[in-house]
């Protein structure tokens, strides 16, 4: 017995709205951010993610409101990403009740920027969030890249060399994507995942591509992830998170349960 | 019946609301939540909770800037109080953390790096839910089940010199102390405000507490 995996439920959040519709069978509005993150406490989520997609700047402010909201009523600690681009972004983000913010294009425009956030506010808030491509062609030994804007922009970097560097900035967790599977419902790229894990010595999270239970059991087996990042499983009903806790324990997986 | 003042210590190390907004959620309505920076709150306080955040040599510095040394000792002795993850290493004697700093010494005994030589596998920071083997009763415990999952994070761990001031374990590469107790203090390695309905209930019998 020991250190439990994490199931951690992502939120895409739009104007202080919880989007791309998450479902319960019985709360009215499941657009909420404090009842939908109250609904996946109960349901037992080790962690909740929310992603600010709010497209202007001028809008972030609604973000720090949702923090505030959801950190009163709700205690199991919260990431924020989305637009973290400065140390103030940071430091708003924690002082509203966030206990990690995820950073992703900021750190790739300047990686300076991690280390200045891990010195001020410890590396224990700190996600740096990892976009991948394979771009290794069939036959050739398996290479990664990191992408920016959705996948769109490749930018020459090596995912496994920029894991550890983003370690020695000061990291305290990774949050690895699979920007080939995202959205296909088809399971991590496991690959990815355990060839970065396997070469840091933070925690990672798997991301990108979750369709079944299963999925999750093997981006913890196969994927040597400490937790797994999962959005539409979760949000459409199709599972809650503690039949996932079920599945992944009834495999020798250990969980909070 | 007069209002029972409960003080959270505000020293500029991390963000306090979580602690707070988890404190207001099962005070009643005789009991009111403080954050403060002022010492002399801490000095008219009924009881102390008492968090931290980030590296032990910051949150010394931060409690001699805002003169908060004697009276967080003075407090430790006497009244109801709660350390709370970096309120707990710093009550130590020292910290081999920013390489080797003088704590408060409330709790003899030191504060160690996970050894991450002898473990190359070993994820550091310890992060996530982990269980606590409560080892002694102890009026915290109340109604929270032996073996309850809190949410941890952290680098470094206590090693308190008398044993018997250990009330809970935890097992992450070795059994470290997770929880300790000395007469009306409780200190605590996980957050129990980030710890869901085990966290609330601790926060619950710390208000409930006496100290006896």
């Amino acid at each position: 017995m020991g250190l439990a995996k994490r199931i951690i439920p992502c939120l895409d959040v739009k104007d202080g709205r919880v989007v791309k519709g998450v479902q319960f069978l019985d709360i009215r509005d499941a657009g909420d951010p404090v009842e939908v993150a109250k609904r996946y406490d109960l349901q037992g989520a080790d962690e909740i993610t929310f992603l600010d997609i709010t497209a202007s700047s001028d809008d972030r402010e609604t973000m720090v409101h949702v923090v505030e909201a959801v950190a009163s009523q709700v205690f199991i600690p919260l990431t924020v990403g989305g637009g973290i681009r400065t140390v103030e972004d940071v430091r708003r983000m924690l002082n509203a009740g966030a206990d990690k913010v995820s950073i992703n294009t900021a750190a790739i425009n300047n990686p300076e920027f991690v280390q200045q956030a891990s010195d001020l506010f410890g590396s224990q808030c700190i996600v740096v969030a990892i976009d991948a491509k394979k771009v290794s062609a069939e036959g050739e030994p398996n290479r990664w890249e990191i992408f920016t804007h959705g996948g769109r922009n490749p930018t020459g970097i090596d995912a496994i060399e920029w894991s550890k560097k983003m370690q020695d900035f000061g990291a305290g967790e990774l949050l690895v994507t699979s920007m080939d599977r995202d959205g296909t419902k088809i399971g991590f790229d496991n690959d990815l995942t355990c060839h970065i894990a396997d070469a840091v010595n933070i925690p990672v999270i798997a991301s990108g591509g979750v369709g079944k239970l299963q999925d999750l059991v093997d981006g913890i087996q196969q994927g040597h992830a400490q937790a797994v990042l999962a959005a539409s499983i979760f949000h459409f009903g199709e599972h809650t998170i503690q039949e996932a806790k079920q599945a992944m324990q009834d495999q020798g997986i250990e969980v909070r349960l | 019946m007069a209002l029972k003042q409960v003080v959270v210590i505000d020293y500029g190390m991390g963000n306090l609301r979580s602690v707070a907004k988890a404190a207001e959620h099962v005070a009643d309505s005789q009991t009111r939540i403080l954050v403060t920076q002022n010492p002399q709150d801490v000095a008219d306080a009924d009881a102390i909770i008492f968090p931290g955040q980030g590296a032990a040599k910051a949150c010394m510095q931060a409690l001699q800037n805002t003169g908060m040394i004697d009276p967080i000792k003075q407090a430790a002795k006497t009244k109801p109080f709660l350390g709370i993850c970096m309120g707990l290493q710093v009550l130590m004697s020292h910290s081999e953390e920013n390489n080797g700093i003088d704590c408060l010494d409330v709790i003899p005994g030191n504060v160690i790096r996970f050894d991450e030589t002898a473990n190359p596998d070993l994820k550091i920071p310890h992060m996530g839910w982990n269980q606590i083997q409560q080892t002694q009763s102890h009026p915290l415990w109340h109604k929270i089940e032996d073996q309850s999952r809190f949410y941890f994070v952290h680098s470094y761990y206590i090693q308190p010199k008398l044993k018997t001031e250990i009330t809970g374990l935890t097992h992450y590469a070795t059994d470290f102390a997770s929880a300790v107790a000395q007469d009306q203090l409780f200190a605590i390695q996980a957050h129990p405000e980030k710890s869901a309905d085990a966290g609330l209930q601790l926060f619950k019998n710390f208000l409930n507490w006496n100290g006896a």
